[in-house]
């Protein structure tokens, strides 16, 4: 038995008295502080009743120097707001006016943040996969970055995990490590490798670290003894009671609280924000993971998420009711791109883009949005390569989640020997592609693509989905927005969410597979909203869109050959209906895995040929490398 | 709601610009890592190298298995230790005993340092000794006045200069006479134009440093370099390794180097290569620490003196008006000098058919549209 507590929405402190019941309130405001944009979103109450998302305002982070302080830079994406509506939102003495009334004031206001880094974390447990595993599922459920696992197996030294502990400056620390009334001695060698450490915080030697223990509850008086005076020690019911189970959400809460009372309130400016909010300060990851949960819940499906950052890619999977989330800390669009560039490969980046680019050109600029993480492109050349760079990230990102999304290790049968577990443990990710039934992405770089079908297409080459797909994105970046409202008001959350928020770009239907390009591969035949009927013989290697709006629907017979499969075995026939979107159904006939061209003019001719089929980026500009 | 007003009269969402100012006082907050003594008094006067705290960082603990060493239970090891935990031990030295079987067999743990015993776990079987502790110390960085002293954690020193903030650097804190070398910000600096009488200087390129140059420098022992722009690809080279994130500073290297402008071939600014040629021959200091992150820390060179004292004053630029001077920082017009003509409120398309907010811009009177996203404002 594995015990499912992570697919529950995070815990809030009620909405305050003070707050009006949503009945009578006219306009919402969210924020979310991100590492490098604070950006605000207003939500209002339309003439029929109905909540809906008006109008975004957006200003760099000032989080660090010169500013230092975030409130200004939430005052100055609120101050957009303002300029596009002329509704009096801040207060001459510095907060938010509340409640609404005439042209000033707002009814509730919340935020997430990510800010200087989010919340960062080592974790540690005993076993690299078990314990260690588990702890590292709890942080990163709490909305946090892990800079660390440290495990007795986990490969280093003692004065290696030492001197890496030394450091780090995490915001805290996760210790978990054996079951109640089990192995005590490798937690106690664990927990004093930490103890000696004397690891210190990241924002400042003026107070004590925060340290969750979530291990054996037998050691609890000896881990008291050895870290009270040391660390500002939290302990909690054991992540792993029993090797079957897994239970992480004391260990999250905890962590939760301790974001608030001891790290929030120590970053610059966050005391007199949470002055401000009516719900507590959620880690946007969080806020991020409860509207992928939305999604799931609603739907009843299971779902593949990402929040393609600035710094961090968070993944997301709802497989079967269990909710996992994973943060790639250095894989990100802006601030990261050259660590992305630096793990992924030139070559990997470079295959993505169907024009010439000498590689010192490519890496230029990326180092210069490195440097200058706020630009956005301003020619199509430079939209392409951040197109490929977010290729990369995206499936570095889900190969990272597949590492943490994995059955619970050591509970298949009885422990023996540490290292016989070890070796025996399952390998494999729980996540298949085939079962995977939506991919929802959010994010700056697929929120502005100007064409829907450029993020959609980043999705698919970087998942590559098999089977029948639904491809959803965030409008204009608000997902953590709702996610966090969605604590205090799911129905407000959920509508905006339907109809502003979520952009249902349409269907992939992938087949697995492989066979010679240009060869015929599937034959489709579509039953149009029209009462028409679509005869299409799509070859190998092929991609192709058919036009199906938003909210419209198809029924739908693909009969693949002998060598792929779309979801009933190979050869076999699939009729199913499909949903439309923006961009519409697409029929990837690539194969998977998808192998691209080695040989470079090769490969961008073949790329050139799938981004006109789809109409990726205008003809003109596609035209101009065709020769 | 009323949504139909045309431009703003200051937009807030800008890029903080990167100042240059040939007068500023500056104050440097110098804190020691951990807490400490401070070696200075308020409106003591430092130099460059001058030591204002010291501390000592508690030294590497030593983990020692001696119940494995010792053959015993873990929970057995303490009446066979020579030790309590305070002990100052020595390396070598035998801080646990085990003798069984009348002592046919000896077994001891010696100490693997010098150091004193921190823990003697009954649970783990494990002894920790920790080393000394290891002195650490901070200079003043810069010449000028302790204005204030944080009991126990640090100074803050004030001086008056030129500051030229840069946009990306590597290696630390230096300091040294400042030698231009360029004859204008558009030259490239090559390994010829380096030579052995700028050994221990910090000199200035124009608009690119090569690989071969950076190395010869770093070879000849000069101190750092100031430079429009570097190859991505040679800054690896250099250091050896993929940088990932902009976070540097703490690079093993030999020089300091610090860019003005980004990555690849860019002329330096002409505002900033007039200012260095104005302090050349001077003591200046640079650190090429940066991390990019939301307000940022960029690497800087600061020239101390005493010039026009009076024009001094700084004040935070929070936002970008009509005439506000800016600089264009991305494609298609990367680098170029423009004066804000208007700041249209609603989104429009640009090139890449986005829409996003925009700001137009006179350049060399012609006037472009540019998202906001992509100017910095100009510090003057």
């Amino acid at each position: 038995m594995s015990k499912d507590t992570d697919s529950k929405i995070w815990d809030q402190k009620d909405v305050p008295d003070f707050v009006r019941p949503a009945d009578d309130m006219k306009y919402i405001l969210v924020t979310d502080v991100g590492s490098t944009t604070t950006k605000s979103r207003l939500f209002s109450e339309n003439d029929e009743g109905e909540w809906r998302y008006l109008l975004s305002g957006e200003a760099p982070t000032t989080v660090e120097a010169p500013f230092e302080n975030v409130c200004m830079g939430v005052r100055n994406a609120i101050r957009e707001i303002e300029d596009l509506t002329g509704l009096e939102i801040l207060s001459k003495e510095g907060g938010i006016i509340k409640p609404h009334s005439g042209k000033r004031g707002l009814d509730f206001y919340c935020t997430t943040s990510s800010a200087g880094g989010g919340l960062q974390m080592m974790v540690a447990g005993v076993i690299k996969t078990m314990s260690a595993q588990s702890a590292n599922k709890a942080a990163l459920g709490a909305g946090s970055i892990v800079m660390d696992v440290i495990a007795v197996d986990d490969g280093r030294a003692d004065y290696e995990k030492i001197n890496r502990i030394r450091h780090l400056r995490p915001d805290m620390i996760l210790l978990a490590g054996g079951t109640d009334g089990g192995m005590m001695t490798l937690v106690m060698e664990i927990a004093e490798i930490i103890a000696a450490s004397d690891p210190k915080a990241r924002l400042g030697a003026d107070y004590e670290l925060p340290l969750v223990y979530a291990g054996n509850k037998n050691i609890r008086p000896a881990i008291t003894q050895l870290m009270d005076d040391k660390f500002e020690l939290q302990i909690v019911d054991n992540l792993r009671p029993v090797l079957e189970m897994e239970n992480t959400d004391p260990a999250r809460i905890a962590i939760h609280e301790l974001f608030m009372e001891h790290v929030m309130s120590h970053a610059p400016g966050y005391n007199e924000l949470m002055t401000w909010t009516d719900l507590d300060i959620l880690p946007t990851p969080a806020g991020e993971g409860m509207a992928m949960q939305l999604i799931a819940s609603v739907e009843k499906q299971n779902v593949l998420g990402v929040g393609l950052g600035g710094a961090t890619t968070n993944i997301y999977s709802i497989f079967g009711g269990k909710f996992v989330r994973s943060v790639s800390a250095n894989l990100g669009m802006s601030y990261s791109i050259c660590n992305v560039m630096k793990e992924a490969t030139i070559e990997n980046i470079m295959r993505w883009i169907p024009f010439e680019l000498k590689t010192e050109e490519l890496v230029d600029m990326l180092r210069n949005k490195m440097i200058r993480p706020t630009t956005i492109p301003h020619t199509l050349e430079s939209l392409v390569v951040e197109h490929a760079v977010a290729r990369e990230a995206l499936r570095l990102g889900l190969q990272h989640h597949k590492t943490i999304a994995t059955r619970l290790k050591g509970a298949r049968r009885k422990l023996r020997m540490v290292g016989e577990v070890m070796e025996s443990h399952l390998k494999e990710s729980y996540l298949e592609m085939m079962k995977i039934n939506i991919i929802a992405g959010t994010g700056g770089l697929l929120s502005h693509a100007p064409f829907r079908v450029q993020s959609m297409l980043a999705l698919i080459d970087a998942f590559l989905p098999e089977g029948v797909t639904r491809i959803y994105q965030d409008s204009v970046f608000m997902m953590p927005h709702l996610g966090v409202l969605s604590t205090a008001f799911p129905d407000i959350a959920w509508n905006i969410f339907d109809k502003d928020c979520l952009v249902r770009l349409g269907t992939v239907l992938s087949p697995v597979g492989t066979m010679n390009e240009g060869e015929p591969a599937i034959d489709v035949s579509m039953e149009m909203p029209d009462g028409k009927t679509l005869e299409k013989e799509i070859n190998f290697y092929d991609i192709i869109r058919i036009p199906l709006k938003e909210r419209e629907m198809a029924r739908i017979t693909i009969q693949p050959k002998q060598d792929l499969d779309i979801g009933e075995g190979p050869g076999k026939i699939l009729e199913t209906t499909v949903k439309g979107g923006v961009v519409g159904v697409i029929i990837d006939a690539r194969g998977r895995p998808l192998t691209l061209p080695e040989e470079t003019d090769e490969r961008t001719r073949t790329l050139l040929r799938w981004h006109t089929s789809l109409d990726v980026y205008p003809e003109k500009f596609l035209n101009q490398f065709m020769s | 709601m009323d949504t139909t007003e045309n431009t703003t009269k200051e937009a807030h969402a800008y890029t903080p610009g990167l100042k240059v100012k040939k007068v500023i006082a500056i104050r440097k907050t110098r804190i020691l890592p951990i807490l400490g003594e401070i070696l200075v008094k308020e409106k003591e006067s430092v130099d460059f190298e001058t030591i204002v705290a010291k501390a000592a960082i508690p030294g590497n603990p030593k983990i020692i298995k001696a119940y494995q060493i010792l053959n015993l239970a873990p929970e057995n090891i303490l009446p066979f230790m020579l030790k309590k935990v305070g002990d100052k031990v020595e390396e070598d030295e035998i801080i646990a005993k085990y003798t069984p079987f009348w002592g046919l067999i000896k077994k001891f743990v010696k100490s693997p340092t010098n150091g004193v015993i921190e823990l003697i776990s009954d649970i783990t079987g494990q002894v920790i000794v920790r080393e000394p502790p290891i002195q650490v110390s901070i200079n003043a960085y810069i010449p000028g006045t302790v204005v204030d002293v944080l009991p126990e954690r640090g100074v803050i020193i004030e001086s008056y200069g030129a500051l030229i903030q840069c946009i990306f650097g590597i290696g630390g804190e230096r300091n040294g006479s400042l030698s231009i070398i360029a004859e204008n910000p558009d030259d490239v600096l090559s390994a010829d134009k380096i030579i052995s009488e700028y050994k221990d200087k910090i000199i200035v390129g124009g608009s690119l440093v090569t690989l071969d140059a950076l190395r010869k420098a770093e070879k000849m022992g000069i101190k750092g370099i100031i430079v429009g722009g570097i190859r991505g690809v040679d800054i690896s080279e250099f250091l050896g390794y993929e940088l990932g994130v902009a976070i540097t500073g703490h690079e093993e290297i030999g020089l300091t180097l610090v860019v003005t402008e980004g990555f690849g071939k860019m002329a330096m600014s002409s505002r900033v290569f007039n200012l260095l040629k104005e302090f050349e021959g001077y003591s200046v200091a640079m650190n090429g620490a940066t991390q990019i992150r939301a307000g940022v820390i960029r690497p800087e060179v600061f020239i101390p003196h005493d010039k026009h004292v009076e024009d001094i004053g700084e004040e935070l630029v929070m936002g970008m008006i009509p005439g506000t001077k800016v600089r264009i920082i991305r494609e298609p017009y990367f680098g170029k000098i423009g004066t804000v003509k208007s700041l249209p409120v609603h989104l429009q398309e640009i090139y890449t058919m986005s829409k996003v907010r925009i700001v137009e811009v006179t350049i060399d009177e012609k006037d472009v549209i540019v998202p906001r996203a992509n100017v910095e404002i100009i510090e003057e």
